[in-house]
């Protein structure tokens, strides 16, 4: 059930068909090795790290029953958020769309005169498409996670929620910063590369005084939040510059301190295949010198949470196991899928921020082969929620014809069966037919089985 | 035993031989088999591709026609699958009262066909012979939706004569994914595409599996190729002597 005035989610979460994006994105070989590659070596660390804890079954369920209680009581538990941190002295912002919270942040950032700011990995600011606002007011905004750092020089976008630069590799890489940087004599080993981006880095974490962040958890009874990092440059952000800026979803709450036992365990494991992650920070308000400000950005997600068979996607904390081992990611990549969530996670969460008339195709990105809800550590159903959402998605109207005519004549057995003897006409086309569309699509790389002499049911019939 | 054959729209139409192999076998092991005449179609390919409330009929029908069976068997984990996880839902949300408690009742005694030789009938060894090369791809509503894990292996290991070869990269799905195939064309055959690569490798002379469906597309794509190997279902090998 949706209600007049419940924001609908604005900003990076669409574009072209899925179908025509995957097609393009197959015709690209390197892209393709560099995905099975990278998906294949995390997805064994991933296995590995999960099957050695006897208690991963229980880890999950309680994963999922925080986050459904969090999502039940989502108001309570915000506003508990938002009285704790504000007495620890940061501001609380609230934005209703990605319009609403880019537009704070710019204001933000604008106030202190900054014409830089550096920035924390973040999905919540790539989904309301914070860089391309800000550089809009004349505002530069550095990625300072290294695979960020290497879309953004490549003047690309991310691909993977974890691995932005996922479908890159060394040569790519290498090229990148040549350009970017103006670097010299690089190699594509890949000490030299991460030396490059450091150095380039140290610079602006020593002279810009802005900084923007997202969160991987919100602690709704102390206002603290917390980020999850691998290379310690987000600490950098957090600590250095004078102005803090976060923006997070309202769905990244967690009641509680002792909540993040469960989230820490479950998260590296399942997204770098780590014990625990290298840096977890943790930060309650400002500290001393330091302005903070905290945006808490809705953009669909209380939509999504009127959805009683569609809510659960709420629950995800972005670790991206889904992406690594769905079979259909591994070969489109993330650019198919359109949204700044790519992968099935994205399937059912870009529709339901949207409205699904925005991204009709993405439910169908999928062969429902369940391997998604396997690994997820918060247990989302995705392929039952893709099917709930395929069966509000808007229809071509010659597929619901034939759709119903199908229906029409499999819910009686009489018509059921004369349809399937005159099938057996189809034996004239041959051994290898190619049919007209759609169903050019079966033949173009699949012969079809010959219609047998005789169905089973009238074979039956005989004996 | 007497058992209800759900035969599957599929197998009906198009591959009769997996549903008299299921005959066959079954009778063999000392069952009496009936097909119930008014069953068509689970109704899977309208409730997967979101035409729920078209399958509602479909899942009236199929819950009067399996209405008095003891048990029902069906050669297809997806349409075993469908049954269990997805009929009860789809009549609640779109059928006539009292349909939901009904298929919640068909689906407690349907069984797909590994599931009920080991658990119902407690047998691995159904006397099969079957000399040649096997490779065996698990699909992925047999394992993920209804969990049948081992079963078709270690009916398949008793089966005399066989040289069963594992399969690379054997859990990861082949593609088909009913109307997926049609509408994500290029996704499905690159998919297939790594499938058919991993089925060569192993030097099998037939691919085996429970589900008629995904064996229609990679076989298919193994015909187009003139790959030498054929596809066939669990049920035939079991059923061959």
């Amino acid at each position: 059930m949706t209600f007049i005035g419940m924001p609908r989610g604005t900003g990076n979460l669409t574009g072209a068909p899925f179908p025509e994006a995957a097609s393009e994105a197959l015709d690209n070989a390197q892209l393709r090795r560099n995905l099975a590659k990278a998906t294949g070596t995390i997805r064994a660390k991933r296995a590995a790290v999960v099957d050695e804890l006897p208690d991963w079954a229980a880890l999950r369920a309680a994963g999922a029953a925080i986050k459904d209680d969090v999502l039940a009581n989502l108001d309570t538990y915000l506003l508990r958020f938002e009285a704790a941190l504000t007495e620890r002295g940061s501001t609380v912002h609230w934005a209703r769309d990605a319009e609403e919270a880019t537009r704070i942040v710019t204001e933000l950032v604008t106030a202190t005169g900054a014409r830089e700011v550096i920035k924390v990995k973040s999905m919540a600011t790539a989904e309301i498409g914070l860089n391309e606002a800000l550089a809009a007011a004349g505002v530069a905004a550095v990625e300072t996670d290294l695979a960020e750092l290497i879309v953004q020089l490549g003047h690309d976008r991310p691909s993977h929620i974890l691995v932005p630069a996922i479908h890159r590799n060394r040569a790519e890489i290498r090229e990148i910063f040549a350009e970017g940087m103006g670097a010299t004599d690089l190699t594509d080993d890949p000490r030299v590369l991460a030396e490059a981006a450091r150095a380039h880095l140290r610079r602006k974490f020593l002279t810009v005084d802005v900084a923007v962040s997202g969160a991987n958890f919100a602690i709704a009874e102390t206002g603290g939040l917390v980020v999850v990092e691998s290379e310690g440059n987000g600490r950098m952000c957090l600590t250095l510059p004078r102005t803090l800026i976060s923006v997070v979803g309202i769905e990244k709450i967690i009641p509680a301190w002792q909540d993040l036992e469960v989230f820490l365990q479950l998260l590296p494991r399942s997204s770098t295949g780590e014990r625990m992650n290298p840096y977890t920070s943790v930060w309650t308000g400002p500290t001393e010198g330091q302005t903070s400000h905290v945006v808490l950005v809705d953009n669909g997600r209380t939509a999504t949470l009127a959805d009683p068979d569609g809510r659960a996607a709420l629950r995800c904390i972005r670790c991206s196991a889904c992406l690594n081992s769905c079979p259909v990611y591994e070969r489109t990549g993330g650019h198919a899928y359109g949204s700044t969530y790519p992968g099935p996670i994205g399937a059912v969460l870009s529709p339901q921020l949207t409205g699904i008339d925005r991204n009709p195709t993405l439910p169908y990105a999928s062969s429902l082969c369940g391997v998604c809800y396997d690994v997820c550590p918060v247990a989302i159903d995705i392929p039952s929620m893709l099917v709930h959402l395929r069966g509000r998605a808007p229809k071509p109207r010659a597929e619901a014809a034939a759709m119903r005519a199908a229906a029409w004549a499999m819910s009686d057995h009489r018509r059921w069966r004369r349809l399937l003897r005159a099938g057996r006409l189809g034996r004239a086309l041959g051994r290898r037919p190619m049919l007209p569309p759609p169903l050019s699509a079966w033949t173009r790389a699949r012969d079809l089985p010959e219609p047998p002499r005789q169905t089973f049911r009238d074979w039956w019939d005989t004996r | 035993m007497r058992v209800a054959l759900f035969v599957t729209c599929l197998v009906d139409g198009l591959f009769p031989d997996v549903g008299k192999a299921t005959v066959t076998l079954l009778e063999r092991l000392g069952h009496e088999v009936v097909v119930p005449p008014r069953q068509t179609c689970c109704g899977q390919m309208h409730i997967n591709t979101g035409y729920a409330a078209q399958a509602a009929p479909i899942v009236a029908n199929h819950v009067e026609a399996f209405a008095d069976a003891d048990v029902v068997v069906v050669p297809s984990g997806s349409c075993a699958g469908s049954i269990r996880h997805q009929h009860a839902e789809v009549a609640r949300e779109h059928g006539r009262p009292g349909l939901a408690d009904a298929a919640t009742a068909v689906a407690a005694r349907t069984y797909e066909l590994s599931e009920f030789l080991v658990d119902v009938l407690g047998v691995t060894d159904v006397g099969a012979y079957f000399p040649h090369r096997v490779t065996y791809h698990p699909t992925c509503h047999s394992l993920r939706v209804l969990g049948v894990g081992e079963r078709p292996l270690r009916l398949l290991r008793a089966v005399r004569g066989i040289d069963l070869v594992e399969l690379p990269g054997a859990e990861t799905c082949c593609g088909f994914g009913g109307t997926f195939a049609l509408k994500n064309a290029d996704t499905s055959t690159a998919m297939l595409a790594d499938k058919m690569s991993a089925v060569t490798t192993t030097g099998a002379k037939v691919l085996t599996a429970g589900d008629s469906s995904c064996l229609m597309h990679i076989g298919g794509g193994l015909a187009r190729l003139r790959s030498g190997v054929r596809t066939l279902h669990l049920a035939e090998i079991l059923a061959a002597t």
